[in-house]
């Protein structure tokens, strides 16, 4: 029962192909395929969730291991892959779907449908694969269609923006793959799995730091953690919106932060100075982000740097896990610690895209991103203002919505395992996001109205259907994801991933056999 | 040893053209240098001293092989530098286009 494992990357690149191909004879078909791949990969998903047993271990072309040495590439489908691809693809369907209304304006809109599945099928190979060049592979598809999405626009600044992005994300490509020869060197072998279970018998903890800090590099990079940030602001700035609602909502956690969580637990053994290392990352990444958001006046940018601060509470979350767990302190608090990561992982996913998709809304009526320009569009684009406001209440931590929760969660973890420092820290960073956007909705929404917006070639009116459709769902599930909070529903979805970084070394047992 | 240490100094030059250069094309050519050092690194990783192509026939003369597997990492890899490199060259041309300049202290639109 595992046939359906290798659809999650299948699927993506047939619509690609299938785009670049018929899209060019019958040019809406790319705009609704893309959303029909999508919203199947979703319903593929959630298949998986409520009626698979997970771990599944799928070996391409039915080679298994020979010898106890595993030759073959394996897929490997647990708790943690099911739990990103859920993200990945719903955020994905909302992102194509708005993309039907807004990309309409561009020219070669195939090109953008088939570079979106192209993107879509790296990612989810990352979540899937179970060995690290085959990652790096899927992890250059998603990268590469990434750079060439972000220059869509080809005016100045997205092109100086792709060549940042390019240039440092071509040169953290380069280190993921010297992290991934000296691997080769020592261990002989290409599997997670394999490797975790040489590097624990034969350890040589030198080796094993000097390829951490390599792979940390090169992974810190494509997450954006904070010394490796500068390319994230302008890039997701300067992308069409539904991209920058992919690529901070989805690419920097599938291909940068989920991958260090895979590789940092269940592949090498956790100790406490990695550990150190990444919630100390984590911490600037929190603190540092929020301080450069606040002082900025262009709506994107100040969400990519947003971005950046929210996922430092991700990676402190699982951080303070690893901690725990590096100390044998109590497995409940490192379970609680690391859920609290994982679900603000989600919720920022959610909100994120949603605060991108209504900045892109804003931008699309009124072609203004500074937000001294913009004010008093309250009443004239109402769906825009009030899931804006959603968005916004959910990621500055505002009880019912989403966002509040896990913040809450990290926050007692931390006191829980005594990292009072973190919890105060974590408290002042919300505080400091909140009065960032009370400015974004004084500014864009609330101010009093700009006259310029009934003169004639400004006519500002509320998005069209699609638009819509995505920004009222995602708001909606900003309150949705609040239920992850019952313990019923926790279970199905967020304990299985949680279990596959606290139990680390089950990972390497369950997917070798022996 | 010596052979890796200049293939580490190799990924080192090709670092220090990115971080130091100032002009488009001189930073693509030092992303290319870095990836030759990581390619030639890989293809190192696998070699045997002595040993031939890992083909099975009848009469072998020699037992000795070369590791087959980093080779056919290299072949990926190289496929993909191609992707990118040539990525980047496209976008540099367009920015010549509009800025009519390849140095990187002119092009600075975005900041902040």
């Amino acid at each position: 029962m595992d046939w359906f494992v290798p659809l999650f990357v299948i699927v993506p690149l047939g619509g690609a192909f299938l785009i670049a191909i018929i899209g060019s004879f019958a040019r809406p078909f790319g705009r609704f395929f893309t959303s029909l791949v999508l919203a199947s990969l979703i319903g593929l998903t959630l298949y998986v969730i409520f009626s698979v047993t997970i771990p599944i271990v799928y070996m391409v072309g039915g080679h298994g291991p020979i010898e106890k040495v595993p030759i073959g590439i394996t897929m490997i489908l647990d708790g943690l892959s099911v739990y990103l691809l859920l993200i990945i693809n719903l955020i994905g369907f909302f992102s194509a779907f708005y993309s039907i209304s807004y990309m309409k304006k561009f020219t070669s809109e195939n090109y953008y449908y088939t570079l979106f599945c192209l993107m879509v099928a790296g990612m989810n190979g990352v979540v899937l694969s179970g060995d690290v060049f085959n990652l790096y592979v899927f992890l250059e598809m998603a990268a590469i269609s990434s750079y060439a999405l972000v220059a869509f626009g080809i005016e100045k600044e997205e092109l100086e923006a792709s060549f940042k992005y390019q240039v440092l994300g071509g040169a953290s490509s380069l280190f993921i793959l010297l992290g991934i020869a000296f691997l080769y060197w020592n261990t002989s072998t290409l599997n997670i799995a394999d490797i975790s279970r040489v590097i624990g018998t034969t350890a040589n903890s030198e080796f094993v730091k000097f390829v951490g800090v390599i792979l940390l590099a090169g992974f810190g990079l494509k997450a954006a953690m904070i010394p490796f940030h500068a390319w994230l602001p302008d890039a997701h700035s300067s992308a069409p919106s539904p991209i920058s609602s992919m690529l901070s909502g989805v690419l920097i956690k599938a291909i940068g932060v989920y991958v260090i969580f895979r590789l940092f637990f269940n592949m090498f053994t956790i100790s406490y100075d990695t550990a150190l290392v990444i919630t100390t990352i984590g911490t600037l990444s929190m603190v540092i982000g929020v301080l450069l958001a606040i002082g900025q006046w262009d709506i994107k940018r100040l969400l990519a740097y947003h971005s950046i601060s929210q996922m430092g509470y991700v990676v402190i979350g699982v951080g303070i896990g690893m901690l725990v767990i590096a100390h044998n302190g109590p497995r409940s608090v490192a379970a609680l610690s690391i859920a609290g990561g994982l679900y603000h992982l989600f919720n920022h996913a959610v909100f994120k895209g949603l605060l991108f998709l209504n900045a892109g809304a804003v931008e699309y009526e009124t072609g203004i991103r500074d937000m001294k320009k913009l004010g008093g569009l309250s009443s004239l684009m109402p769906v825009t203002t009030s899931t804006s406001l959603g968005a916004s209440m959910s990621i500055s931590g505002i009880p019912p919505f989403n966002g509040f929760f896990s913040k809450l969660i990290i926050i007692i973890a931390a006191i829980q395992a005594g990292y009072y420092v973190l919890s105060i820290l974590a408290v002042f960073v919300s505080i400091i996001t909140l009065a960032s956007f009370l400015k974004v909705q004084r500014f864009t929404f609330f101010n009093k109205p700009n006259e310029k917006w009934n003169r004639g070639d400004f006519n500002v009116r509320e998005v069209p259907f699609a638009m819509c459709f995505s920004m009222v769902f995602l708001a909606v599930l900003c309150l949705g994801l609040s239920l992850f909070i019952v313990p019923a529903v926790r279970d199905i979805f967020i304990t299985p991933a949680v279990n596959v970084l606290l139990n680390s070394a089950v990972y390497s047992t369950g997917v070798l056999g022996y | 040893m010596t052979v890796y240490l200049l293939c580490i100094l190799l990924f080192l030059i090709g670092l220090y053209g990115v971080v130091a250069k100032r002009n488009l094309i001189k930073i693509v050519i030092g992303l290319a240098i870095m990836e030759y050092s990581v390619n030639l690194f890989l293809i190192l990783v696998g070699y045997v001293k002595g040993g031939t192509a890992p083909i099975l026939s009848r009469n072998l003369a020699n037992k000795v092989f070369v590791d087959p597997l980093p080779q056919a990492m290299v072949l990926t890899a190289i496929v993909i530098g191609l992707a990118t490199t040539s990525l980047l060259l496209a976008i540099a041309i367009r920015l010549y286009r509009k800025y009519k300049t390849f140095d990187i202290r002119e092009i600075k639109n975005l900041k902040g």
